[in-house]
C-alpha cells in the first residue's frame, strides 16, 4: 500500500516538475536540454540503447499512422490557436506600444483618459509650450502640437456600412514632432486648407482615401492629399490643419490635447511638476509611451488571457488524446517491447525511447501548428475600436517568441502523454508481454 | 414426414482472385428433427463451409437448401439474419462471449431480437443457464470462467430462443479431456431429452461419438464409410 | 432501448480509453460552451425583444458628437413616433478605470420606452423626484454590493462640474432587473438625472448624445428613419437613424469579427475532436470485430449493427459533451458572479440545443466509417479470423 502511495507520488512529481520548467525555462535551456539529450543517445552505452529503441518505435510510426497523427495534429491544433491569439494581442501591443516615446509627453485635460474625452482651452496650450522643458526647432520655435480627435463615420472599403476613423488635427510643428512620419505619396496638407494626409493602413481600410479623392466630414468637402507612413498607430488615421478640423467640428479655439517633444526624456518629471504646479491648468501629463501602452493594455490582457485559457482546455483534451494513441501503440508493440527486454535491454531505455516518441511526435504537432498559425496569420490585418472611439489597424505578429512558446507548450503536452505509457511499457513483465498474441 | 433439413445439389465456390475454389461439391444430405449429426473430415474438407451453410451464416453458390420447410438458399442477408435469429443456436470452438457482458446477459442477448418484455427475458436465460447447470455463474463476466464454463454458457446461449437446430463448430476444440466431455454430455443430453437437433462439425472421432450419426466429408462431398460410428455411442 | 445495455458495456469495454476520450470531449464542448457564451454575448450586445420598436437617432458625422436638444420637439411630431427620449453618454468611473461599465444622463420618462427594465412604482417615483437620484441593474448593483440609500461617486472623464469638481455624486434610488437571461448583460448600467447633468456640466449644456424613438408599427421604422433624419438634412448636425439592433450591430462589429475569431477556434478544436474521437472508435471496431460477427451470427441485422456503433460513438460524444457544457455553465455563472460585466452570457437553452446538436453531429460523424465497417463484415470471414 505505502509502496503504491509512494510510487503515485514519484509519477506526479516526475509528471509536474518538467511541465512547469517547461513552460518556465527560456528557449534556449530547453534547446541546450535537447542537444544534451542528443548527446546522451549518441555516447553513452544506455543512450546507445534507448536509440535502437526509439529506433525500432519509430520504423513502426507508419504502420500506426492514424493514431499517430492524433498526437500530431491535436497538438498542432493547440499550438496553432495559442500562437494565433497571442500573435493578435502582440501585434496590437506592438503598434501602439511604437506609437509612444519616452521624450514626447501629451497633456489632456485632467480626468480625461482618452484624447476625444478631453479638452486643452488655447491659452493653455500656449501656457504648456512655454515650458521650459520643451524642445525648441532651429527657428526657435517650441515643438509643440496642439491636436484635436475626432471620430468620423465614413465608409469602408467593399462594404456598405459605416466605420468610425480617426481624424487628428495637428499642429504646424506636427513634422518636428513625428520625425518618423513619411509621406509615401503626394504632399503634406497646406495649412488652412480643407486637405488630408490619410496614414497606410486608413487607406487600405476606408474607401474615398485615394489620393485626389473627396471626402465629406461634418457637411464640407475634404480633398486627400498625401498618403503616409508612421510606422504606428498613427497610420489608422487621417491628418489635417489643427484649425481647420477646429473650424469644421464647432470647437473653437480649443483642442483635444497638446503634445510636445521634450529636451530629453529625463525631463518629463520637471515638465509633469511644472504643469501639475501651475494654478491656471487643470491638466494631466503623461508620455505618449505611457498614455499609448494603456490603451493597448486592457485588449492585450484580455486576448493573453483568451489565448491561454483556450489553449490549457484545449492542451487538457490534446493530452488524453496523445494518452491514448501512445498506449495503444505500446499495446500493439507489448510482443516488441517484452523482446527488447528479454534480449537484455533495460528498463529505462525502454521508457525513455516511448517518452522520445511521443516527444518526437508532439514536436512535428508544435511545428505544424506554429508553421499554419505563421503562414495563415502573421501580417494578418485586423481592426478594432481603440480609445478613441475609432478603428485601430494592426497586423498580427507571429515573433519567433511566439513561435518558441508554442514548441514549448508542444513539448510539454507530449511529455504528460507519453510519461505514462512510457511508465507502464516499463513495468510490463517480460514474460507476459511475449505470451502476448 | 419429410426431413427438417434437406441439402441437395448444394455447391460452394469461392473466388479468391482469379482462382475458383470449389469447397463443396453437389452435396446431398438429409438431417431428420431429433439428429444429432457429428461432421468430419480433414481440414479443407468444407465441413464448416457446410455447417456455415446449414446454419445460414452464407448463401450456396448452387443448389438448395430447404430448413424446416423454408428455403434459405435464396434468402439476402437480413433475411438471413432473421431466420437465423428464429430458427438456429449457434456454439463456437472459442465460446465467442461478449466479454464486457455477465453469462446470464450473455445467455439473454438472443432475447433482445424477441418481442419478449426484460422480465421475461431474464426468466428464460435463467432457465437455460439453469439447465447448462450454471446458474450460480449467471452474474460472472465470461473472464472469470473457465473454458468448459465458457462453452456451457454459449451452449445455453445457444438454446435461449428454443431454436430449431443447434449448430456447432468444434465445441470441443478448445478444452480439456474433462471439460469436453461435460459439453459433449451436455449435448447429448439435450438431444436426447429435449429433442434439439443437433449438427456438429469436429475432427475429435471421442467427440463424434456421442452423436447419433457421423458424416464424413472429403474435398468437397461426403463418403460414405465402411465403420459408420455414428451408432457406436447408443 | 433494450440494446442500451449492450451499447453501454461495448462503450466501457476499455475503461481507460473511453475515460480518456470522454475527457477530450469534454475539453472540447467545455470551450465550446465558454466561447460561445462570448460570441452570443456580442451578437446580443444590447439586443432586446422590445430594441425592434425603437430607433436610434445619432450624429451622422459620428457618434461621439453630441446633438442639439431642439431637435427633441420636433422628433416627437413625426408621424408614427408614439414616444422619445434621449440620453448622453456620461463615462464616469468609479474608483478605478477597470470598473468600467456604462453610466448615462436620462430624462424621466427615459423607463417608459425600456420596459424591460423592471423598476417599481414606488423606486421609479423616487427617481424621478430625485435630483441626484440614480438607479443602477441589479447585477451592477450586486457586483459592487450596493443598496438602495448608497452614495455613489463618480470620477468624470468628459464632464467636470461647473464648481469645477471631477466627481459627482449621485443618491441610488432604485434597483432595476431585466428577466430575460440572454438581454440581462443590460444590468450592468447606470442611470441618473438628464437636468441635473446638464445644470451641472461645465460646457455642452443643451446637446444631447442620442434619442432614442418608440415607434408605433416597427414595420414602419424605415419610413419614420427617413423622416427623422429629414428633420436636420443640410443643417451642421444632420442625424441618423436607425434600428436599435442596427446601431449595436454596427457598433459591436467594430470592435472585431468576434464570429470569426470564435468560429476559427471552435473549427480548429472541432476538427481535432472528430480526428481524435474517430481514432477511438475505430480502434474500439476494430478490436472487437469477432464480437460483432458474434451479434451478427445470432441474428442482429446489418441494420442494427449499424445503429449500435453509431450509437455508442454519439453516446460518447453525448456524455463528455454533456458535463462539459454542465461545466462551462458552471463556469460561466462563477465568472459573471465574480466579475460582473464581463462579456458572457450564460449558458442558456440556445447553446445547450447547439451543442446537442454538435454532440449528434460529431457522434454520427466519426462513428459512420467504423460503423459501416462493423456492418459489412463478413461473420465467416470474421469468425475465421480473418
Amino acid at each position: 500500500m505505502l509502496r503504491k502511495i509512494g510510487y503515485a507520488l514519484a509519477v506526479l512529481v516526475a509528471a509536474v516538475v518538467p511541465v512547469v520548467a517547461l513552460v518556465a525555462l527560456p528557449a534556449w535551456v530547453i534547446v541546450a536540454g535537447l542537444v544534451l539529450l542528443a548527446a546522451w543517445l549518441a555516447f553513452t552505452r544506455t543512450g546507445h540503447q534507448t536509440w535502437s529503441a526509439t529506433a525500432v518505435a519509430i520504423t513502426t510510426i507508419p504502420q500506426r499512422l492514424g493514431s499517430s497523427s492524433v498526437v500530431v495534429i491535436g497538438i498542432a491544433g493547440v499550438v496553432g490557436v495559442l500562437v494565433a491569439l497571442l500573435a493578435m494581442a502582440e501585434g496590437f501591443r506592438s503598434t501602439l506600444q511604437q506609437t509612444g516615446s519616452d521624450d514626447t509627453a501629451i497633456v489632456l485635460r485632467a480626468g480625461s483618459q482618452t484624447e476625444i474625452n478631453s479638452v486643452v482651452s488655447h491659452d493653455a496650450v500656449v501656457t504648456v509650450a512655454q515650458e521650459p522643458q520643451v524642445m525648441h526647432d532651429v527657428k526657435g520655435l517650441p515643438i509643440a502640437s496642439p491636436e484635436i480627435s475626432v471620430a468620423a463615420s465614413i465608409p469602408k472599403k467593399g462594404k456598405t456600412t459605416d466605420a468610425n476613423v480617426q481624424i487628428r488635427g495637428v499642429g504646424e510643428q506636427a513634422w518636428e514632432l513625428y520625425p518618423r512620419l513619411r509621406i509615401i505619396a503626394g504632399r503634406r496638407f497646406t495649412p488652412g486648407l480643407r486637405e488630408l494626409i490619410v496614414g497606410k493602413n486608413a487607406a487600405r481600410e476606408f474607401a474615398h482615401t485615394a489620393l485626389g479623392s473627396k471626402l465629406n466630414l461634418n457637411g464640407q468637402p475634404w480633398t486627400v492629399v498625401g498618403e503616409f507612413d508612421a510606422g504606428d498607430s498613427h497610420d489608422s488615421e487621417l491628418w489635417a490643419d489643427t484649425n481647420v478640423v477646429a473650424t469644421t467640428y464647432h470647437r473653437g479655439d480649443s483642442t483635444s490635447s497638446v503634445t510636445v517633444r521634450l529636451q530629453s526624456a529625463k525631463l518629463f518629471d520637471a515638465f509633469k511638476t511644472a504643469i501639475k504646479t501651475d494654478p491656471r491648468l487643470k491638466l494631466d501629463t503623461q508620455t505618449t509611451r505611457t498614455y499609448y501602452n494603456a490603451q493597448s493594455a486592457q485588449l492585450t490582457k484580455t486576448l493573453k488571457i483568451l489565448g491561454t485559457t483556450v489553449a490549457l482546455i484545449m492542451a487538457f483534451g490534446a493530452v488524453f488524446g496523445a494518452l491514448n494513441t501512445m498506449y495503444a501503440a505500446i499495446a500493439t508493440r507489448t510482443r516488441e517491447i517484452a523482446t527488447l527486454r528479454a534480449i537484455g535491454f533495460r528498463g529505462a531505455p525502454v521508457v525513455v525511447s516511448v517518452l522520445i516518441e511521443t516527444l518526437l511526435l508532439a514536436i512535428a504537432g508544435g511545428v505544424v501548428g506554429a508553421g499554419i498559425a505563421w503562414v495563415l496569420f502573421d501580417n494578418y490585418t485586423a481592426s478594432t475600436l481603440g480609445a478613441n472611439f475609432s478603428q485601430v489597424v494592426f497586423e498580427f505578429r507571429v515573433t519567433p517568441a511566439l513561435l518558441a512558446a508554442g514548441l514549448k507548450w508542444a513539448l510539454a503536452i507530449g511529455f504528460l502523454g507519453g510519461l505514462f505509457p512510457a511508465l507502464r511499457a516499463a513495468r510490463m513483465p517480460v514474460t507476459d508481454g511475449l505470451r502476448e498474441l | 414426414m419429410s426431413p427438417l433439413v434437406e441439402i441437395r445439389n448444394l455447391s460452394k465456390v469461392y473466388v479468391r482472385g482469379k482462382q475458383k475454389l470449389e469447397v463443396l461439391h453437389h452435396v446431398n444430405l438429409d438431417i431428420a428433427q431429433g439428429d444429432f449429426l457429428a461432421l468430419m473430415g480433414p481440414s479443407g474438407s468444407g465441413k464448416t463451409t457446410l455447417l456455415n451453410l446449414i446454419g445460414g451464416l452464407d448463401s450456396p453458390t448452387e443448389g438448395t437448401l430447404t430448413v424446416a420447410g423454408q428455403r434459405i438458399d435464396r434468402l439476402g442477408q437480413s433475411d438471413l439474419a432473421r431466420w437465423r435469429a428464429g430458427h438456429v443456436g449457434f456454439v463456437f470452438q472459442f465460446y465467442n462471449l461478449l466479454p464486457m457482458l455477465s453469462a446470464a446477459k450473455n445467455v439473454e442477448l438472443p432475447l433482445l431480437l424477441t418481442k419478449l418484455p426484460a422480465a421475461k427475458r431474464r426468466s428464460h436465460a435463467a432457465v437455460a443457464l439453469e439447465l447448462v447447470g450454471l446458474a450460480d455463474r449467471a452474474a460472472h463476466k465470461p473472464g472469470e470462467l473457465s473454458g468448459g464454463q465458457q462453452q456451457r454458457v454459449a451452449i445455453a446461449r445457444a438454446i435461449v430462443s428454443d431454436p430449431t437446430l443447434l449448430v456447432c463448430d468444434e465445441p470441443t476444440g478448445d478444452l480439456d479431456r474433462q471439460s469436453a466431455v461435460e459439453v459433449l454430455t451436455l449435448l447429448q443430453r439435450l438431444n436426447r431429452d429435449h429433442g434439439k437437433t443437433i449438427v456438429m462439425v469436429t475432427h475429435d472421432p471421442k467427440a463424434a461419438e456421442y452423436a447419433t450419426h457421423t458424416l464424413h466429408l472429403d474435398k468437397g462431398t461426403l463418403v460414405e464409410t465402411a465403420e459408420a460410428p455414428a451408432q457406436a455411442a447408443s | 432501448m433494450k440494446y442500451f445495455n449492450l451499447v453501454w458495456s461495448a462503450l466501457f469495454r476499455r475503461k481507460s480509453r473511453t475515460l480518456f476520450t470522454l475527457l477530450s470531449v469534454l475539453a472540447a464542448f467545455l470551450l465550446f460552451g465558454l466561447l460561445d457564451s462570448v460570441r452570443t454575448a456580442f451578437a446580443n450586445a444590447g439586443h432586446s425583444v422590445a430594441g425592434a420598436s425603437r430607433l436610434i437617432t445619432i450624429s451622422k458625422v459620428s457618434f461621439t458628437l453630441e446633438l442639439p436638444k431642439s431637435l427633441y420637439m420636433k422628433i416627437q411630431t413625426v408621424p408614427g413616433v408614439a414616444e422619445a427620449t434621449y440620453a448622453n453618454w456620461f463615462g464616469g468611473i468609479y474608483q478605478d478605470p477597470k470598473n468600467f461599465f456604462a453610466n448615462e444622463a436620462v430624462p424621466s420618462n427615459f423607463f417608459d420606452l425600456y420596459p424591460e427594465f423592471h423598476l417599481s412604482a414606488d423606486e421609479l417615483r423616487d427617481f424621478q423626484q430625485t435630483r441626484t437620484g440614480a438607479v443602477v441593474g441589479a447585477s451592477l448593483a450586486k457586483r459592487f454590493h450596493w443598496k438602495i440609500g448608497d452614495q455613489i461617486p463618480l470620477q468624470a472623464t468628459i464632464f467636470p462640474q461647473k464648481n469645477g469638481s471631477n466627481t459627482w455624486t449621485f443618491n441610488l434610488v432604485g434597483i432595476y432587473h431585466v428577466a430575460n437571461p440572454s438581454e440581462r448583460q443590460q444590468e450592468d448600467a447606470l442611470f441618473f438625472h438628464w437636468q441635473y447633468f446638464d445644470e451641472a456640466r461645465a460646457f455642452g449644456n443643451g446637446k444631447v448624445g442620442w434619442y432614442i424613438e418608440k415607434i408605433g408599427d416597427p414595420k414602419d421604422a424605415d419610413r419614420v428613419a427617413q423622416a427623422i433624419d429629414a428633420i436636420a438634412a443640410n443643417s451642421d448636425h444632420e442625424t441618423k437613424t436607425q434600428s436599435e439592433d442596427a446601431f449595436q450591430a454596427s457598433f459591436v462589429s467594430q470592435f472585431a469579427d468576434i464570429g470569426l475569431i470564435v468560429g476559427s477556434i471552435m473549427g480548429a478544436v472541432f476538427f481535432t475532436l472528430i480526428l481524435l474521437t474517430g481514432n477511438t472508435m475505430a480502434q474500439a471496431v476494430r478490436e472487437r470485430i469477432p464480437e460483432l460477427a458474434i451479434l451478427k451470427t445470432i441474428g442482429f441485422s446489418n441494420r442494427s449493427v449499424l445503429a449500435m456503433v453509431l450509437a455508442e460513438s454519439v453516446l460518447l460524444l453525448a456524455i463528455g459533451g454533456a458535463v462539459g457544457l454542465a461545466l462551462a455553465e458552471l463556469v460561466v455563472s462563477i465568472i459573471r458572479a465574480r466579475l460582473g460585466a464581463v462579456p458572457m452570457l450564460p449558458v442558456g437553452v440556445e447553446i445547450w440545443l447547439q451543442g446537442l446538436g454538435l454532440m449528434a453531429l460529431i457522434g454520427l460523424l466519426v462513428g459512420v466509417l467504423p460503423a459501416r465497417r462493423g456492418m459489412r463484415l463478413r461473420i465467416v470471414d470474421a469468425l475465421a479470423g480473418r
